[in-house]
């Protein structure tokens, strides 16, 4: 590597250099001003973040960079801001709780940063390598914080299934990824897709791409890969979920669409049936699954598999408009996400326990207002209702899948859209006609401006979601 | 018969006889010192295709690191060896069959080569000729200069995994006595030895 190929490289994974460097200084800054530094290194990883995130979104420039094995394009640029966002406002949540939760010693918030580094490198990833090194970095991270809580067997249990099953997707992974490398000769996606292009694609590449995808379809919980996704929510200490459910979804999600859109781009025949099978089967458990669910945590479970559902319904359509769909959906899927679990957070009783049930949120309305106004405007988002946020996010995809002849699944996801609205609707029905059943703490700080900022994107998305709606193309033109 | 082949037979002899052992040895000890000749002999086989890299990390990692972890559980953690083995002949078909299957895909694999020689031509970067470039300089070409990028990664991985070890297990117990080395090195005579005058007839 020459030396201008390396300044080159180096400019373009600035960002990812700043969080590795910063999170090292991060743990050492913790281990030598000892325990009671938690909220001092909190406060400093969401600063990395914040600089991270700017960086990302200021500095020009694109291209590859490390040989081919790190990509910055618009499409990288948009998720990376995404994902960051994400992770700073998750970390912000988790601020005012640790103490509730056990969550404050400095290795969280370093371990959090650390989880955000793997998603960059996950979604800047241009060669089968760097994909899996992403994922597992940040994979590995998501265990552990999973587990944090270690004295609560629930955090416990949910750290452990998270990782053997996790495991279990990697391994599915490499033995997929080893096949593709074996059948085109390569890992670089561009060079695979040059090599499918020219040849005649295998058996054995078939199946090394559908291990490839199941190991990305199990990161963002779509089912038939998704059996982990209720028990871990639930297990993990809310704000780690809120982390879980935010930015690792997102990264996931891009390197899907760039793995399908970049290295398997020839055989858009061959993966366009295995996303189309996924999106339908994970709307309609979404949908059907979540409606007995008594805990909250594993409600968003279930609503999470549904939103993964449709964000891919964007993707089974394989064009500009459909890629623009899905990077809009997990936008705007992740504002809403994060709102709901300030939310779920701010449900803690004056002795300090935290509240998982959904009749605990009965008679909302009379006890916090702002909060059940907000909780109702992201319930009728979810559910997909005009003119709110989500029902542009749904409306993209769908229109996408239509152009591409989809029809079948726009009309599956229409129907099983229409099922899941029963669940939102019946947590504004408890919110605004039922008797409360007690009083909540005060809420703090943090979390009004999480879930009130939230609200307001979802509110005013009508206005504000041209700019973004824009970007969102941009993003989608690196592909095509 | 070249010195090269009489030494690929003694190291796969005594790999076999070794393996071996490590399943009927009655002392585990015996089993994990008959594993580390394993690795002996396997490094020894490396050595002779001129993967000379590959020798010295097995025996860095699997001897000097992976056995001597095992050796430590054997001789720490209360296992009875002898019901763990109490099945063996239980559980005997299974591992046959497994060895068939083993045996089976060996064939297959070695018989494609055999049959299809142009397979070999599929692989992008060949292997470079050992005797104008040690396996060990090419690696070292290529890791930290085309590969610098994934090192790095593996690195922060690794630095997760330890960060993880550290904060799920290590507890901080309040009444363990703990070596103090400024104080043991600050004591004089005067604060570490008390001189009594024992009354007689009375003692301590």
């Amino acid at each position: 590597m020459t030396a201008e190929l390396l300044s080159l490289s180096l400019q373009l994974s600035m960002p990812e250099i700043i969080l590795a460097v910063g999170a090292l200084a991060l743990l050492m800054i913790g281990v030598f001003t000892g325990e009671k530094s938690a909220p001092m290194v909190t406060m400093l990883a969401v600063a990395l973040l914040v600089v991270a995130a700017v960086w990302v979104a200021v500095m020009p420039g694109s291209g590859e960079g490390w040989g081919g094995a790190f990509i910055l394009d618009p499409f990288a640029r948009f998720m990376k801001v995404v994902a960051l966002i994400g992770s700073i406002v998750a970390i912000g949540l988790s601020f005012g709780q640790a103490r509730y939760l056990e969550l404050d010693k400095f290795e969280f918030p370093v371990v959090l940063v650390l989880s955000t580094l793997g998603m960059m490198v996950l979604i800047s990833a241009n060669d089968l390598i760097s994909f899996y090194l992403g994922l597992e970095l940040m994979s590995l991270s998501l265990y552990v914080v999973a587990a944090f809580n270690r004295d609560s067997l629930r955090s416990t249990e949910a750290g452990l299934k998270y990782f053997v099953l996790g495991a279990l997707s990697s391994g599915m992974m490499l033995y997929g990824m080893s096949l593709v490398y074996g059948f085109t000769g390569n890992t670089g996606f561009d060079e695979i897709a040059r090599v499918l292009s020219t040849e005649t694609r295998g058996l054995g590449l078939i199946f090394g791409m559908v291990f490839v995808l199941a190991g990305a379809c199990f990161k963002i919980s779509a089912v038939p890969f998704h059996m982990w996704t209720p028990d871990v929510y639930e297990g993990a200490p809310t704000p780690v979920t809120a982390f879980f459910a935010a930015g690792p979804k997102v990264a996931a999600m891009a390197i899907l669409v760039r793995v399908v859109s970049e290295a398997f781009s020839p055989i858009v025949a061959d993966w366009r049936q295995i996303i189309v099978f996924v999106a339908i089967a994970s709307m309609l458990l979404g949908s059907f699954a979540a409606i007995g669910q008594k805990n909250i945590k594993r409600l968003m479970a279930y609503s999470s598999i549904g939103h993964m559902g449709y964000a891919l319904v964007g993707l089974a359509a394989g064009t500009e408009t459909g890629v623009s769909g899905v990077v809009l959906y997990m936008t705007i899927y992740m504002v809403m996400t994060l709102g709901t679990f300030a939310c779920i957070l701010a449900m803690r009783r004056e002795d300090g326990v935290y509240l998982e049930n959904v009749e605990d949120l009965a008679g909302l309305s009379s006890t916090k207002p702002f909060m059940a106004v907000v909780l109702t405007a992201l319930m009728f988002s979810m559910a997909g209702i005009p003119p709110l946020a989500g029902f542009f996010a749904k409306y993209f995809v769908f229109v996408a899948a239509i152009e591409a002849k989809l029809y079948a699944l726009s009309v599956i996801g229409v129907l099983s859209s229409v099922v899941g609205a029963y669940y939102y609707l019946r947590l504004v029905k408890l919110m605004w006609f039922d008797a409360p059943k007690g009083e909540f703490a005060r809420t703090g700080g943090i979390l009004r401006l999480v879930f009130g900022l939230s609200g307001l994107f979802v509110v005013a998305y009508v206005v504000i979601g041209g700019p973004i709606g824009m970007a969102a193309n941009a993003a989608a033109k690196s592909f095509f | 018969m070249g010195l090269q082949a009489i030494f690929f037979y003694i190291f796969a002899f005594v790999a076999i006889a070794a393996a071996f052992m490590v399943i009927s040895a009655k002392n585990p000890v015996h089993s994990v010192l008959f594993l580390i000749l394993v690795f002996f002999n396997a490094a020894g086989l490396f050595l002779l295709t001129g993967a000379e890299f590959l020798a010295m990390i097995l025996l860095v990692v699997y001897i000097g690191a992976v056995a001597v972890l095992f050796l430590f559980v054997v001789m720490m953690l209360d296992i009875d060896f002898a019901e763990l083995r109490s099945g063996v002949l239980q559980y005997a078909p299974v591992g046959i069959l497994v060895g068939l299957i083993v045996a089976a895909e060996l064939v297959v694999v070695i018989g494609g080569s055999v049959l299809t020689p142009e397979a070999a031509k599929s692989i992008t970067m060949p292997i470079p000729n050992p005797a104008e470039r040690t396996n060990t300089a090419a690696l070292g070409d290529v890791l930290y200069t085309n590969y610098v990028y994934f090192f790095q990664i593996a690195g922060m991985i690794l630095l997760v995994a330890m960060i993880g070890a550290i904060v799920l297990t290590l507890r901080h117990r309040q009444h363990i006595k703990r070596q103090d080395i400024s104080r043991q090195v600050a004591r004089t005579p005067a604060t570490a030895v008390e001189v009594i005058k024992v009354k007689s007839g009375q003692g301590l």
